[in-house]
């Protein structure tokens, strides 16, 4: 909880020994790199807003973790969270992207237009296509932190950005406090709506704090490019339709979020990015591009072959169910979409999907007809 | 650290006043005497006006939302205890669960012993409604923990299945479950387990601590009904008492799993003793001179209770101060229950009826828990007192309507006496 500054400088009275967690029982990345003596260096810092160590870790602290899926443990409280305590945060960014460095730098690509092919995948295997991301609006604090006031100024600066947005980008603003029981419905219907986080990795950081207040979605009217606002980051965009055409998806959410940022410019506020970290977001699995791009896709006989998650790892994609993160997969249609998000562009990322995805459906009618797969075996990415 | 502040500043051009005070406070480690109040305005944050940051809570119908006006949030948005619980702090639970039409919650808690005062503004007639009228800048609350006054206490067990008596207790000088840290909740555990090594004789026990209980022990206490859970409803949750769940939270019992003491769930301490049948007077008895001998042993290594004449024991919630107790049986009224007159009865005889699970729950084939309505303004003994006095009307009643015999809806007891 965001307690002020005054009540981490009264825990000067104790010694960093009796104040360090127990973290015997736990398995994400902050509990893994939290030593003693880490917590003893960080403990008396804080950010300028506010944010101390026990803040960014809290989550990590009462959410042990799952002995399978390793959770990351820790949330940023504002940008200068990335600083302040990047004893604890570098780390745990290296183990979490791959090997990324403190000294490594990340490229931002929006330009549609390097994407090679992504417009023919057989819609009669891939159902849907989406690519998501989130951005943070610089100088006010995230949404583990901020205030009911940051959090209304965001969705003012938002809602006013979005209303300018024309053309095929066109929509409409409904704030979660104030919509109708028919609006809502439509959204539950369109599987636009979001419902007060439940997931105990969330609440414990401080998400929840107020709901609805300042929370809504944004959409334009033909339901292709959505923005929700305030849940777990300042803004998650997202670009999506029925079928293959991922790169008309991937070119509205490149254009969208190019149009949203300069809107953004013209009124005096830029997105929280620097070149070490790309786009900087409330948890640090969602630095760099943030970027999930994904398919529904039919793979009932790939899915039960014995390689596929190998076939998943070379081609650094993850499945998952088509409820989203942590649910089961259903009728044989799978969620795939990249696992990587810090240390490639969002062009890189997505092109690896086009091109994963395309392999997979091929494996797929291969597996369809009864034959082998093994001259299609990827070579790791 | 300027620069930070330079980029914040500069790029804030539509905030409201912006008063980010005392940059310096920041770096230079003040350390604060628990004696002072602190105007928080020097180490908060605070970038917009009060009337931007006011909650919304027009869909709200709890105790904090019936009075906390602009002019109050104003006032007091800025303070904070010595501690650093603020305002904010105190309401969230509040702001996050606007409550039930038909249940009214409190909607705020302490972080501390000094919330009481520094947020009185709001504390006071939140009290005051809560507790029939009550007035902290008035009224002096009276506590009585000596037990052989009371009279009669042995009820009827044809009725009676079980009696209990339950109440908590702080350690004055650390903070409370929504505000402690990880040490101090380490310390309250050690203070606590400490002193209840002390004990002996009927009171002499053994203390399980969640993090460290064996399987069977786990399974022992769960038969026993004494486990308790990380709290999942989210009352507490907002108000950050689950925090760091399980460490130094525990479970203390004597042998004869007659007086039982959790440890650092909503409370510091919450202290119950409790037995089969109908014999409240030993309940009561054991109940005191149990709670006196705890407070012997702490007082001997130096610490005390947070009590003041005002509010009595100071506890997490404010629906719990003065006396914190709650007295009650296990009792079967199968017809008095359906009885239409039943909830004026209880209404007037000033106790409160729940389901055998406890708050919340729904009574099971006619076997009520009831108990006393009332925490403060009257003493330990006055509210066991008209605990047993009710009780015994209420069997009276079923006996009367088993013989087909009419009852009468008793005058309303005076409420503070």
């Amino acid at each position: 909880m965001p307690f002020s500054n005054t009540h981490n400088l009264m825990k000067m009275n104790f010694s960093a020994e009796q104040e360090y967690p127990d973290l015997s029982q736990h398995n994400n990345h902050m509990a893994k790199v939290l030593t003693p003596e880490m917590y003893a260096n960080l403990r008396d810092k804080q950010t300028p807003s506010g944010f101390t160590l026990d803040d960014v870790i809290q989550t990590g602290v009462d959410n042990p973790g799952h002995p399978f899926i390793m959770t990351v443990g820790c949330v940023a409280g504002d940008e200068e969270t990335y600083d302040v305590f990047k004893e604890l945060l570098d780390p745990v960014i290296e183990d979490r992207h791959g090997g990324y460095k403190p000294t490594d730098k990340h490229k931002t690509d929006l330009n549609p237009e390097n994407l090679q092919g992504g417009d023919d995948l057989d819609p009669n295997y891939v159902l849907s296509s989406r690519v998501r991301t989130g951005r943070s609006i610089r100088g006010f604090c995230l949404p583990p932190h901020c205030s009911r006031g940051e959090r209304r100024g965001i969705e003012n600066l938002s809602i006013d950005a979005l209303s300018s947005l024309d053309g095929d980008l066109k929509g409409k603003y409904y704030a979660l406090r104030n919509m109708t029981d028919d609006e809502q419905q439509q959204l539950i219907d369109d599987h636009f709506l979001f419902d007060k986080p439940v997931s105990p990795l969330l609440l414990a950081s401080g998400m929840g704090r107020d709901w609805p207040d300042a929370r809504g979605i944004w959409h334009n009217d033909s339901k292709t490019f959505l923005v929700w606002v305030n849940e777990e980051d300042h803004l998650r965009v997202i670009s999506m339709q029925k079928g293959g055409n991922m790169r008309e998806v991937f070119t509205r959410f490149c254009e969208g979020l190019t149009k949203i940022e300069s809107l953004f410019k013209d009124k005096g506020h830029e997105f929280m990015w620097n070149e070490h970290l790309g786009y900087v977001l409330t948890c640090p699995s969602n630095l760099g591009t943030g970027l999930r791009g994904g398919v529904h896709v039919k793979l009932p006989n790939v899915s039960k072959h014995e390689k596929f998650g190998e076939i998943l790892k070379r081609l650094r994609l993850q499945k998952r169910g088509t409820g989203g993160v942590d649910t089961a997969a259903v009728g044989g249609v799978f969620d795939i979409s990249n696992a990587d998000r810090l240390g490639f562009s969002e062009v890189e990322l997505v092109q690896m999907v086009v091109d994963g995805v395309k392999l997979l459906v091929d494996m797929e009618k291969r597996l369809e007809n009864g034959e082998s797969i093994d001259d299609l075996m990827p070579d790791q990415k | 650290m300027a620069s930070h502040f330079a980029r914040i500043l500069s790029t804030k051009r539509h905030v409201g006043i912006l008063s980010l005070v005392g940059a310096g406070s920041l770096t230079a480690g003040i350390f604060l005497s628990r004696d002072q109040h602190v105007n928080a305005g020097s180490q908060v944050r605070r970038l917009y006006p009060a009337s931007a940051e006011y909650p919304d809570l027009r869909k709200h119908n709890n105790c904090m939302a019936s009075h906390l006006t602009p002019g109050i949030y104003a006032k007091l948005c800025d303070k904070a205890t010595p501690n650093g619980f603020t305002l904010d702090n105190a309401i969230q639970t509040g702001v996050d669960n606007p409550g039930h039409p038909f249940i009214k919650t409190v909607g705020m808690v302490a972080g501390d012993e000094e919330s009481y005062e520094v947020f009185a503004d709001l504390f006071d007639p939140v009290i005051k409604e809560r507790h029939n009228g009550y007035d902290p800048r008035a009224n002096t609350h009276p506590t009585d923990l000596e037990s052989s006054k009371v009279r009669s206490g042995m009820f009827d067990e044809r009725y009676v299945l079980s009696s209990r008596v339950r109440t908590g207790r702080s350690i004055r000088g650390l903070s409370l479950p929504p505000a402690c840290t990880r040490a101090e909740r380490r310390e309250v555990e050690r203070v606590v387990v400490d002193a209840l090594a002390g004990l002996g004789g009927d009171l002499s026990g053994h203390y399980y601590s969640l993090t460290q209980m064996t399987e069977k022990e786990q399974q022992q206490l769960i038969d026993d009904h004494f486990l308790f859970d990380k709290p999942v409803s989210p009352l507490l949750t907002c108000a950050g008492m689950a925090r760091d769940w399980p460490d130094a939270r525990g479970i203390w019992h004597n042998n004869e799993k007659t007086f039982l003491i959790w440890i650092n769930e909503e409370d510091h301490t919450r202290v119950i003793s409790m037995e089969k049948g109908g014999n409240m007077k030993r309940v009561f008895e054991r109940f005191c001179r149990g709670l006196k001998e705890v407070e012997r042993l702490i007082t001997e290594k130096g610490w005390e209770f947070m009590w003041n004449e005002r509010l009595g024991y100071i506890l997490t919630c404010p629906s719990n101060l003065g006396t914190g107790l709650r007295a009650g049986v296990h009792i079967k009224l199968p017809n008095l229950s359906k009885d239409p007159r039943f909830p004026k009865i209880l209404e007037n005889l000033r106790l409160q009826k729940r389901g055998t699970g406890g708050v919340d729950t729904a009574a099971v084939g006619s076997t009520f828990d009831i108990s006393n309505l009332d925490r403060l303004g009257q003493s330990e003994v006055q509210l066991v007192q008209t605990v047993i006095d009710g009780v015994n009307y209420l069997i009276e009643c079923e006996k009367k309507l088993e013989k087909g015999q009419d009852i009468r809806v008793p005058p309303p007891l005076n409420q503070l006496k």
